[in-house]
């Protein structure tokens, strides 16, 4: 990110300072994670002084209980899911035709790309935790099979994340081993589905076509109805 | 971050609660149901209460009943429209919410706004800190019994109100913020108007004071009552003047500042040792004075210039994560954006202050007395649609 005065220099050194030491502190944390997690910590990337890594399913627990008691990182902020696989409906979903009437044609999927610090499968956990009294955080990712979705709790070790997990649970199916009870959070009992996956349809929009299509107003000489989208580079 | 030897002496307290319960009286255990609709809830919020006499046993919220799914509705929304849902999240401070998530964007596109547009930003981002407070200010008297305190409450957050609604043309949904920068620039005269809403604030604290931080009753009725010692209080997530009244000193606006400019003014954060229902209150009024002294800084200095950065018409966030927190009125409230470099955000979560908040009464209301169910839930403040989103 670009400073926008010149005239702060000595600040913008105080700052290009701090964050090399961020940097060094952050790189000395991996390093410690990895002595403890061992072939658990499997990819990591720091990034403006923040710290991503990805573990093993398996090393999940572990990670939580290492941050918790070695390192301090007392503060539980979140814990949540991604879903990588690209949405079946894509922009479909904005469309001026009534969908339930009449269906488009169904599209090749996109591949799926998986974001900061990789990833192999379609779900991946997601959790953050911090350290008030240092101000650090790491935001910690998990890998789990499509057949088999079940990662340890945490509740354990962070009591605050058990209505995290019910959350994820409701919304994404996933399974927390160790959870004091698994149950519906915000829907109601007998909800089907998990309303976070991407392959959930989000059913207002396909029985009522979305009347806020456009993303700009058209200009007058698109009038005929084509897409203001196109050819508008960023 | 030490835990007090009261603090230690209640927790046991609450912790022997349930033990002692059909040992020494005998009495029959009944099921109390509080809510969805109660005054304290500020929303919907239901409360099931397993009683033995007078005391809890075990307390379990029920919630949901104001959920919307805005991080499912996120994904099919361009950025831009993203922030008119945002905005119905913590409804009583609603410009707060838009701002992590318009930051998270642009840290993402690699823009940032011009100065003139983070300053406005953190004026409004403090003035929606002040119209939110003001009301669990006169509220919180509500819960032990007394009315005038909230008629107080609401004359004098109008002011703020007023402010908000001259700036951004919305007295309770502004959708003000823009990535890059703002939408409009300040109406002549705001900033006079302004200072002097911010006295009438100060005069409403000072009010508040003597009325309700003085009162025998109200004291009775929150000192000792609710402890959260500071530990269990950061395991479980809390935030906001909920930690920083177990006495850990923490606040996003000083610790890890981004994109908002608090870092140019003198201000402090304020602590309480005690970790109870009246150091959540006291907190806060202490909270809220000062917010109205950030405020009369940021005005005196607010640069001139553009209110807008260069961006594109249409907005494509280049692919990346992001995760910008901000302290917002009810404590940290933070986006977690995944892009795709598509028109619309991949998968966004909304990480509420509230939602952790809360997720402390089935432990923090163990052991405690009926009556005291209310006051405890008051001091958490919490507001509904932060919890459902």
């Amino acid at each position: 990110m670009s400073r926008l005065s010149s005239t702060d220099t000595v600040e913008a050194g105080a700052d290009a300072d701090a964050a090399k030491s961020g940097a060094v502190e952050a790189e000395a944390l991996l390093a410690r994670l990895s002595d403890a997690l061992g072939d658990g910590l499997v990819e990591s990337h720091t990034d403006q002084g923040a710290v991503w890594v990805r573990v093993e399913r398996d090393a999940w627990a572990d990670l939580a209980r290492f941050l918790s008691d070695e390192e301090g990182f007392g503060f539980f902020s979140f814990l949540s899911a991604i879903d990588w696989m690209p949405s079946p409906f894509g922009r479909d979903m904005d469309s001026f035709v009534d969908n339930a009437l009449d269906p488009p044609e169904p599209k090749e999927p996109a591949p799926t790309e998986t974001g900061v610090a990789g990833g192999d499968t379609r779900f991946q956990l997601l959790a953050r935790v911090n350290d008030v009294t240092s101000g650090r955080s790491i935001i910690a990712k998990a890998d789990l099979p499509a057949d088999d979705l079940r990662a340890p709790s945490w509740v354990p070790v962070y009591p605050g994340a058990d209505w995290h997990e019910r959350e994820a649970w409701e919304m994404f199916g996933i399974d927390f081993d160790g959870h004091p009870g698994l149950r519906h959070i915000y829907l109601p009992g007998e909800f089907e589905g998990h309303p976070l996956r991407k392959d959930y349809p989000l059913l207002a929009r396909r029985v009522k076509p979305w009347p806020g299509l456009v993303d700009v107003e058209l200009m007058p000489e698109t009038d005929d109805g084509g897409d203001a989208t196109e050819g508008a580079a960023p | 971050m030490t835990v007090t030897e009261r603090q230690q002496l209640s927790y046991i307290a609450a912790q022997a609660a349930d033990a002692r319960v059909n040992l020494e009286i005998e009495t029959e255990g009944m099921t109390l149901n509080i809510g969805p609709q109660h005054p304290a809830t500020h929303g919907t919020l239901r409360i099931v209460a397993k009683l033995d006499g007078e005391q809890v046993v075990a307390a379990e919220p029920v919630m949901g009943y104001m959920h919307r799914g805005y991080e499912k509705l996120a994904e099919v929304r361009t950025y831009p429209q993203v922030t008119t849902l945002i905005n119905r999240i913590d409804w009583l401070g609603s410009f707060a919410n838009e701002v992590p998530f318009i930051l998270a964007a642009e840290r993402l596109m690699e823009v940032e706004a011009p100065p003139r547009a983070q300053w406005i930003r953190t004026v409004l981002f403090e003035l929606s800190r002040i119209a939110n407070i003001t009301l669990f200010l006169g509220d919180m008297a509500v819960q032990v019994g007394a009315i005038t305190p909230v008629f107080f409450a609401f004359r004098d957050r109008e002011h703020v109100l007023n402010q908000i609604e001259a700036a951004t043309g919305g007295r309770f949904h502004p959708n003000f913020d823009r990535i890059g920068g703002l939408k409009d620039d300040l109406p002549a005269g705001w900033v006079a108007e302004t200072r002097q809403a911010m006295r009438k604030i100060r005069a409403f604290c000072d009010e508040i004071e003597e009325l309700v931080e003085g009162n025998e009753i109200f004291q009775a009725r929150t000192r000792g009552i609710g402890v959260i010692p500071p530990d269990v209080g950061l395991s479980y997530g809390l935030t906001g003047a909920n930690i920083r009244a177990s006495g850990v000193d923490w606040d996003v606006r000083r610790d890890s500042p981004c994109g908002l400019v608090h870092d140019q003014v003198d201000w402090k954060v304020w602590t309480h040792p005690d970790g109870d229902s009246f150091a959540r209150f006291w907190v806060r009024l202490q909270e809220t004075r000062e917010a109205t002294k950030i405020v009369d800084q940021l005005l005196d200095g607010i640069p001139s210039g553009p209110i807008m950065a260069k961006v594109p018409v249409i907005i494509k966030v280049p692919a990346g994560e992001a995760y910008v927190e901000t302290e917002n009125p009810l404590g940290v409230m933070g986006y977690y954006v995944v892009s795709k470099g598509d028109l619309n955000p991949f998968r966004v979560k909304i990480r509420s202050a509230s939602f952790s908040n809360v997720s402390i009464t089935p432990w923090l209301l163990r052991g405690v007395y009926v009556p005291d169910i209310i006051t405890i839930l008051g001091s958490l403040y919490f507001i509904l649609g932060d919890i459902d989103r």
